[in-house]
């Protein structure tokens, strides 16, 4: 067609242009977004540490008596799970995005654009993702405080440990944040089933001393993985439940999991409603 | 580049004019939602570099029928194709021919004007230096390159629908199309934005089709679908739209029921009437002699007379027979200006 022949996108360029090119401009936007709102970082940095110092100073003496995790002080018992829950409400909360896009109208700018589904889903997650794991990452300069020492390769391995854990999480919320109109739904899932999942996963309390039911959800519950993982990277001497290879295979298979299950919701085209 | 041209306009894009083909081709689109029908089987074609209006009150269809030509849903019968391709079973391609500016806003106020539409041209595979260059021509043409390093938050909102519509143009799409465009504008900014899609379909031969609830916008448009409750009531110019009513318009306030008065004007004059609420309307040439005869023949019946050449609602009227705001809408309007007061 002769119009065609003005249009400045050329259709010989190749195919990785057109998923690694819009995703890229995805993930840059949510990043750039995050930064820019001051209150949002503040927030994200500084809830997890409140949380860490006063459950874990609350707790920390009649947790030792009941014998739970040896020797340990509950403060850096609840290290671990402390991070994972900075890296589960990042990721969670970062695809909060996803409706006010679709309030906005952002969302349909970006749907009336020749870019597949799948780099709308890849470059949204993968800056969830990034967010949330960096601020995961950045709660690491407390660690000397819960009496953690870190040599470069635990570090490397921690961070990926963080990577993966952040990017189901990040997928998952975009999977719950798709079809959703209104953030307040949103928040009642996020309630109703991911904070009791962070409770069950070895964060708070160790999984040995649970009752039998309560193990099963633990184990079941792919955050256990990466509590244990975390546990087992900040401090080697303790009792872990799981191999930190089996903990970082299962968190791989969560990923994609979940993953998939955001590239499923987005990819339904709908009759009703514009999608 | 060619000197002397207006800031709007685009000198490289010496755009060849397609073939008579239509552009945009709409056949027998139905669409139904659960317990609603909002098309009901309309077909329109939409000619090259044509500023092509849907006009329609709220709830006519026309947004159902610009979701569905920007592939954003799929109609339950039917056919909308663009520059060739079908929306619903080649959206891929519709894509990359289309413009699309919604009636809410897409920019992101986060980012710089800049920034917008280098996130945006990304969407559309433009990239490097290339994309760069376009992102500064088309910030000089709507008249923004100056403040291209500022948050559009700071912009006003005749200002941030230029970055929408600049967002919209970037990849030189051969179609634009635009919801509503100039909801919230002021007087202005409505007027600039008209002469800006004028200019586009004069100089770079883009076909624009325009969807507006407002009368005085239709009227600049090349050709018109006029919407009704899914259904098309008209097609065409508006000159030859407004040209099918005979001669005047007449309108009589009916000084108590309207209903009566129409009857009693029927039988008199052998002329057909509509009952608009509390007024009579009548299509009849030479309408100021007729007054008089009416007026005379109905003393006391008839609080007001008016006389008017056929504007574009009473087209619209003449083809439904009601008015293209309901009583309750005018009312809700009266009454805001009202409570102004």
């Amino acid at each position: 067609m002769a119009t065609q022949s003005t249009a400045l996108a050329r259709p010989g360029t190749p195919a990785s242009a057109g998923l690694l090119l819009p995703a890229f401009t995805l993930w840059w936007r949510e990043i750039v977004r995050f930064y820019r709102q001051t209150t949002r970082v503040i927030g994200v940095l500084a809830s997890p540490l409140v949380f860490w110092l006063v459950i874990g100073s609350g707790f920390g003496t009649s947790f030792r008596s009941g014998g739970g995790p040896g020797q340990q002080h509950y403060l850096d018992y609840f290290y671990p799970g402390a991070m994972i829950m900075i890296v589960l409400f990042t990721s969670i909360f970062t695809m909060m995005s996803v409706i006010e896009d679709r309030k906005e109208g952002f969302l349909l700018s970006v749907l009336v654009a020749p870019v597949p589904r799948s780099a709308i889903v890849l470059g949204k997650v993968l800056g969830g993702t990034t967010l949330s794991a960096i601020q995961g990452l950045i709660f690491l300069i407390f660690a000397p405080f819960a009496g953690v020492h870190l040599a470069p390769v635990q570090v490397l391995l921690l961070a990926v440990v963080v990577f993966l854990v952040s990017f189901a999480l990040t997928a998952l919320g975009f999977a719950i944040a798709w079809p959703m109109d209104s953030s307040q739904a949103f928040h009642g899932i996020v309630n109703l089933f991911l904070i009791p999942l962070w409770l069950v996963s070895g964060a708070m309390f160790p999984l040995t001393g649970a009752s039998k039911w309560i193990q099963v959800i633990m184990r079941l519950n792919p955050l256990t993985y990466g509590v244990a993982a975390l546990r087992g990277l900040m401090y080697p001497g303790a009792e872990t439940s799981f191999p930190l290879s089996s903990a970082i295979a299962t968190l791989l298979l969560f990923s994609l999991v979940m993953f998939g299950l955001a590239l499923l919701m987005a990819n339904r085209r709908s009759r009703s409603s514009p999608i | 580049m060619v000197s002397k041209v207006p800031a709007f306009a685009d000198a490289e894009s010496e755009v060849e004019v397609p073939s008579a083909a239509a552009v945009i081709s709409v056949q027998g689109l139905v669409h139904r939602y659960e317990n609603r029908t909002a098309l009901n089987g309309v077909s329109f074609d939409v000619r090259p570099a044509e500023l092509f209006g849907m006009l329609g009150p709220n709830g006519s269809g026309k947004t159902t029928l610009f979701r569905i030509l920007s592939t954003l849903m799929i109609p339950t019968a039917g056919r909308a194709v663009v520059m060739g391709y079908d929306a619903a079973q080649d959206p891929a391609h519709v894509r990359r021919q289309i413009g699309v500016v919604f009636q809410a806003q897409s920019v992101d106020p986060k980012l710089t004007a800049y920034e917008n539409l280098w996130h945006q041209g990304h969407l559309y595979r433009l990239r490097g230096p290339a994309l760069k260059q376009r992102v500064g021509e088309i910030l000089t043409r709507v008249g923004l390159a100056d403040r291209a390093k500022e948050r559009l938050e700071t912009f006003s909102g005749g200002m941030q629908r230029r970055i929408e519509l600049a967002k919209g143009l970037l990849h030189r799409p051969g179609v634009l199309l635009l919801d509503e465009p100039t909801t919230g504008l002021d007087p202005g900014a409505r007027r600039d934005l008209w002469q800006y899609l004028q200019m586009l379909r004069d100089e770079e031969h883009v076909s624009v089709l325009v969807t507006t609830h407002l009368m005085e916008e239709a009227e600049r448009c090349d050709r018109l679908a006029i919407l009704n409750e899914g259904n098309l009531v008209a097609l065409g110019t508006p000159m030859e739209l407004k040209s099918e009513i005979g001669g005047d318009v007449i309108l009589l306030d009916a000084a108590h029921d309207a209903g009566s008065l129409a009857e009693h004007i029927r039988a008199r004059f052998h002329v057909e009437t509509t009952v608009l609420e509390n007024q009579v309307r009548i299509e009849r040439e030479e309408g100021h002699r007729f007054i008089t005869d009416v007026v005379e023949a109905f003393p006391g019946e008839i609080q007001a007379v008016s006389v008017s050449k056929p504007a574009l609602e009473d087209v619209f009227i003449h083809r439904t027979g009601h008015k293209f705001w309901s009583e309750s809408q005018e009312e809700a309007q009266s009454n805001s200006a009202a409570k102004r007061r």
